[in-house]
């Protein structure tokens, strides 16, 4: 297995070096001078003069790309046009709201879809599985923003349960950051956990026909057993996929939910780059969610071998 | 002292197992029954064999006794099971898990998938204590397991206790099922086809451990076979199934020696003989040849070096028109190897293939496409072999098209083949789930036999077919040889196959040629000690199965 993992790991490398350049390539190879792009449409030559310096756009291109790549490793992202202040310390202080959101929402989906998979599987057709389908059709259908509206209407305006927006740091105390992350983790966890659901009860069906099942229940095993112990962790791989696929979309969940819920995380701020034309940190955020992913990826990959000693690529 | 004898006999009078008038229905409409009366009885130290085709009922009658029906398809819906006594179809969910394991145990036809392959094998067994035995310690438990492994013969217990499935052999995984069927030594054996998916060397050491490990512990078993060998190596008592019912039960000499039934008469007639006939020396042109071949594996690994398995290595034969060349050997001995680099599935590492005159060893492109057609393949499993959403017809005649015969042609060419292979030509419109098993193979050859190919490679052509249907197809491939003067190189790993139709054979271990000769020299006079050792695994081979006595 320890190679495997160095292997997957050492893999990661060319990835991101690609994704580092693709983003460094976004900005030079628009179309018009970038320095025009960065200074927007009413600097003077004289700005764009300063400009071309400051981010060494007078260099060669590939002098250019070796800082940028330089400076990456040193992590230093460059600097936001609007405000000045560097990048990295940017996306710092924005990082916290996102985080707790993904990871509320992915322990929130695996806690709820699995054992809903795995309940339906135990009877294919019967009501009990047939109403965990319904949910979930439910869960797939309807958007993010509208569950998230429905929820701060009957939950916060009319019943008063919770906060209607905003976030609370995890400093000022657990219990307040806690209840004003209810709401948008509900809401964004709709849709995985419908989609994790299907897929858990979808091959754990599958694997209930396995001849290995049977040899369990000779043994004498309770079927709860046999689910869990023997069905559930071969219909992993599958699973595990698609949690790593929701994880990612997550991220551009994110966007929305943080919207809605007036959080101050990753996906307002993409929001606010984008309008403000605001290059580096859009960049900055690009190579962000770009790592997020490959990370994610590496995981799924690592986890795949745990489940299943057979698997090594 | 007299009193507990008494007592002892007593006891051993009453039989482990009693299965009285048992019906098994299919649930929902019509309710057809799959099994029909059915009556056994098995004895404390006694091996009772259920034999019959497939389809007849056998296995369906095991899985009923130990409650492993999937009750959403089948329910036994009159009769009794009686297991010491006691009747099982009445029995609870709760006491049917305490019974099972501890007092019926059950060991399957399929080592392969029969282990949870994400479990480790050593946990596997421990299961069966952690749910049975709560009182035993960790320590204590890894001690059972360890004896257990140690009991049924695994080299290594240490390092098998850690193993995965995947990193066991066939026949390893079969003894780790025996170790977790037989670890609390339960009254009542039900062994479903155990050693069917094995070579036949593991398949003895299989039939002897479950032998050793019943007398020790004086455990009643219950084999399910399709196998008239095993029978006549291991049975008390035989009971012949067909169609759901039992046609016939008693001693197995009997049985086997005055069969009262026709239907237990044509089965048990239908064992093909370890002897082959007498067969005059063939003088035609040879059609295929086969110099020095070699075929090496590498796997690149990471970190390490390279590992190369040989798995074929200098191998020469030759074949010629009207000849079937019998390649026996185990699992893993190379023989299908060879046969995909004859038919250039795989690409040889050297050596030469050569085909009416032509090496076609290293022949890529157009000239490689252009030989196909000289030599074609049957495969071992018809279920899987033919394209489930072409009509037969479709896939007959896609060979013929692709070599540029009109479609009207490649029908009327179709309809002769399966006409040739015993069908009648309207079957070409239908799809390969509309037949039997046997029928499938039978369109699978007239495939093959489309393009007029000089070769047949027939790959375990009948291993998957019961011994009535397994005799008609090898009837017909003799038939077909006869017609069309076709050369054959058949590979099988049942010698009795071999020795009913093939006219040489080669004796193939590890990747190497052990023996080659007459099948009459090598079935007869081996001169090799591997395949010696190959026939005398053969079950059933001290009793004359045609003539219905002992040799």
């Amino acid at each position: 297995m320890f190679p495997y993992v160095i292997k997957r790991v050492l893999a990661t490398i060319p990835v991101m070096t690609m994704v580092a350049v693709v983003v460094f390539a976004m900005l030079r190879l628009t179309p018009g001078d970038p320095a025009a792009i960065l200074a927007g449409d009413d600097a003077s030559g004289a700005q764009l003069e300063q400009i071309r310096r400051t981010m060494g756009l007078d260099q060669p291109i590939l002098t250019q790309l070796f800082v940028w790549l330089k400076q990456l490793l040193q992590g230093d992202l460059g600097v936001s046009l609007i405000s000045g202040t560097p990048v990295v310390s940017m996306i710092g202080s924005r990082v916290a709201p996102t985080i707790s959101l993904a990871l509320a929402t992915i322990v929130l989906t695996i806690i709820v879809a699995v054992p809903m998979g795995v309940v339906a599987a135990r009877r294919p057709g019967k009501l009990l599985d047939r109403t965990v389908m319904t949910f979930s059709v439910m869960g797939f259908s309807i958007p993010t923003f509208v569950i998230g509206y429905l929820l701060i209407y009957l939950l916060s305006l009319k019943l008063g349960w919770f906060p209607v927006q905003g976030y609370s740091p995890i400093e000022k105390g657990i219990g307040p950051f806690l209840h004003r992350l209810v709401l948008p983790t509900i809401a964004l966890s709709g849709i995985y956990v419908a989609l994790v659901a299907r897929i858990t009860r979808s091959s754990v069906i599958e694997v209930m026909g396995e001849d290995y099942i049977r040899t369990a229940r000779a043994k004498g095993a309770r079927e709860s057993t046999v689910l869990l112990r023997h069905a559930l962790r071969n219909a992993a791989v599958p699973i595990v996929t698609v949690i790593g696929i929701g994880v990612a979309s997550l991220i551009t969940g994110v966007v929305v939910t943080e919207s809605v819920f007036n959080l101050p995380g990753l996906g307002r701020l993409v929001v606010e780059a984008v309008l403000a034309r605001d290059y580096p940190v859009i960049q900055g955020l690009i190579l962000l969610f770009s790592f997020t992913y490959v990370l994610i990826n590496l995981t799924v990959d690592i986890l795949y071998t745990v489940f299943d000693p057979r698997i090594r690529y | 002292m007299t009193d507990q004898k008494q007592d002892a006999g007593h006891v051993t009078a009453q039989p482990v197992l009693d299965v009285r008038n048992l019906d098994v229905s299919l649930v929902g409409v019509g309710q057809t029954k799959v099994v029909r009366d059915v009556s056994v009885t098995v004895n404390p130290g006694e091996t009772v064999c259920v034999v019959g085709e497939s389809g007849s009922g056998k296995s369906v009658t095991a899985f009923s006794i130990m409650g492993l029906l999937s009750s959403e398809a089948l329910r036994c819906t009159s009769g009794s099971i009686l297991l010491q006594g006691e009747n099982v179809l009445e029995a609870g969910p709760e006491r049917m898990r305490s019974l099972r394991a501890t007092t019926m145990a059950m060991v399957f036809q399929e080592p392969m998938t029969a282990l949870n392959p994400v479990e480790t094998v050593g946990d596997q067994i421990d299961e069966v204590l952690r749910i049975h035995r709560k009182e035993l310690g960790k320590r204590e438990r890894r001690q059972r397991v360890m004896a257990m492994l140690e009991s049924v013969h695994l080299p290594d217990p240490e390092r098998i206790y850690n193993s995965y499935p995947h990193q066991l052999s066939g026949g390893q995984r079969q003894r780790v099922v025996i170790c977790i069927a037989l670890i609390l030594e339960p009254k009542l054996l039900i062994a479903d086809e155990p050693t069917t998916a094995l070579d036949v060397t593991t398949q003895r050491q299989i039939l002897l451990l479950i032998r050793e490990l019943q007398e020790k512990h004086n455990t009643a078993v219950l084999f399910i076979t399709h196998d008239f060998g095993v029978v006549a190596d291991i049975a008390d008592r035989v009971v012949v199934m067909n169609r759901g019912e039992v046609v016939e039960m008693g001693q197995r000499d009997q049985i086997l020696a005055e069969p009262a039934e026709d239907y237990t008469r044509m089965l048990v007639s239908s064992v093909p003989s370890l002897v082959p006939d007498k067969r005059t020396e063939n003088r035609n042109e040879i059609v295929l040849s086969v110099k020095e071949l070699g075929k090496v594996y590498s796997e690149k690994r990471f970190l390490k070096r390279r590992r190369d398995v040989a798995a074929a290595v200098d191998i020469n034969l030759t074949l010629r028109r009207g000849e079937i060349l019998g390649v026996v050997g185990e699992s893993g001995s190379g023989k299908s190897t060879l046969a995909r680099c004859v038919v250039r599935l795989q690409d040889p590492t050297n050596g030469e293939v050569v085909i009416c005159g032509e090496n076609i060893a290293a022949l890529r492109g157009q000239p490689l496409q252009t030989m196909r057609k000289r030599v074609q393949m049957v495969f071992q499993d018809p279920y899987r072999s033919l394209n489930p959403r072409l009509t037969v017809g479709d896939s007959i005649t896609e060979g013929l098209t692709n070599f540029g015969v009109s479609r009207e042609a490649a029908l009327a060419k179709a309809r002769e083949l399966v006409t040739l292979v015993g069908l009648s030509p309207d079957v070409l419109q239908r799809f390969p789930h509309q037949f039997s098993g046997g029928q499938r193979q039978r369109l699978c050859i007239a495939r093959a036999l489309a393009l007029e190919p000089d070769v047949l490679v027939a790959d375990e052509a009948v291993s998957a077919l019961d011994v009535s249907v397994q005799a008609q197809v090898l009837a017909l491939l003799d038939d077909i040889r006869e017609k069309t003067g076709i050369g054959v190189l058949f590979i099988t790993h049942d010698l009795r196959v071999a020795a009913q139709i093939c006219d040489t054979i080669m004796v193939m271990q590890d990747g190497r040629m052990v023996e080659f000769g007459p099948a009459a020299d090598v079935l007869t006079t081996p001169q090799q000690a591997y395949t010696r050792a190959l026939l005398d695994a053969a079950p059933g081979r001290h009793w004359d199965f045609q003539h219905f006595r002992p040799l």
